[in-house]
């Protein structure tokens, strides 16, 4: 039975160095459930590693933890990689840190930290996360749905990192399955403003605990999947993107 | 000043848009940032960048700027020349940085 499932697909966790130590994996699962969301991507930047932390803390509670990143491509525009399996995250994490230059330096950037379920840490990422890669945009979605992820181009109201503030302009037939604005835009200004063929979906990009669920995107679904996702983008089988403010 | 003299003055490698090389340039303009250029860069401006992906092609028509250099040495794909040669856009490489190329260009028009 289809029902409506709203999702913040785009939350970071203390291992972006932009971040605090408070977006742990019990604060980001309490905020979500006092929003009362049902889905949650997690996308610290150009790394998967703290996902499996926050499914793990969430395996008794209601509500689907998807794991996820979001990559900068070459040309430093975000693009936001969401799973089924986390196998697939982790493959295309290995991708990306393969062709991730620099060093982490927490002084400048914040820390990386790798944190388990239950809010021990664990470690810190020594790669420049905040960095971008050295992937062509193109290249970077392709891996993405060569491991059947779902891309989506981040905050494209931004002039940062957005995909029109880095390129301009959507290129012809880049396979985006969809393109996300940030909370200070409402659907119905987005579809004024982009008149875009390519679905919409919006998510908090949270970087605060009470940034959760800012705007989130309810869809029409049979269960909280990335698979029911990319049906409801694409209109399939009655699953649908509900966009409505 | 004419796109040739500022070609051989800087030495630049010429990729595409050999059909173009007479065009007046009226100024320079630097940026990485294709939505600025779009919003900021003038007609006939030689356009200095490190981006390779195949919009800067569609932005140069677009602006109707004179031609794109490419800092840094860094190589364009194949897709990106293929559309520079058939929109007969100027593309042009070097192994200077932006500062060096820019202020290069500054001192040459103002000369």
């Amino acid at each position: 039975m289809l029902k409506i499932f709203k999702a913040d697909l785009h939350i970071h966790t203390c291992l972006s160095p932009c971040t605090e130590l408070d977006m742990s994996p019990k604060r980001i699962l309490t905020s979500a459930l006092d929003k009362g969301l049902d889905i949650l991507g997690i996308c610290d930047h150009n790394s998967t590693a703290n996902s499996s932390a926050v499914m793990t803390a969430a395996k008794t509670l209601d509500i689907h933890v998807i794991p996820g990143m979001e990559v900068a491509s070459e040309e430093e525009v975000h693009v936001l990689a969401l799973f089924d399996d986390i196998k697939n995250a982790l493959k295309l994490q290995e991708y990306v840190h393969k062709n991730l230059p620099g060093e982490n330096d927490p002084e400048a950037f914040g820390m990386q930290v790798f944190v388990n379920e239950k809010e021990e840490v664990l470690g810190f990422e020594d790669k420049l996360l905040i960095g971008a890669t050295t992937v062509p945009l193109e290249e970077i979605i392709r891996q993405i749905h060569n491991w059947d992820g779902l891309a989506i181009a981040s905050h494209i109201d931004r002039e940062a990192y957005s995909i029109l503030g880095q390129l301009g302009f959507i290129p012809d037939g880049i396979g985006l399955d969809a393109l996300e604005i940030s909370p200070r835009v409402s659907f119905e200004e987005a579809f004024q403003r982009y008149k875009t063929p390519y679905p919409i979906c919006t998510s908090s990009d949270a970087h605060y605990p009470d940034d959760i669920g800012k705007s989130f995107t309810s869809f029409l679904l049979e269960e909280g999947t990335v698979a029911e996702m990319k049906k409801a983008f694409r209109n399939e089988e009655g699953r649908k993107v509900l966009n409505k403010d | 000043m004419n796109l040739n003299t500022i070609i051989k003055k800087l030495q630049l490698n010429v990729l595409s848009g050999q059909e173009n090389l007479s065009i007046d340039v009226s100024s320079g303009y630097t940026s990485d940032l294709l939505s600025d250029v779009i919003a900021n860069s003038k007609e006939k401006n030689l356009w200095i960048t490190l981006q390779i992906h195949q919009n800067i092609i569609a932005v140069a028509k677009l602006k109707d700027l004179a031609g794109i250099i490419i800092v840094n040495n860094r190589e364009p794909n194949e897709d990106t020349i293929e559309k520079a040669k058939e929109e007969k856009v100027p593309l042009l490489c070097t192994s200077l940085m932006a500062f060096e190329v820019s202020g290069k260009l500054y001192t040459l028009m103002n000369e």
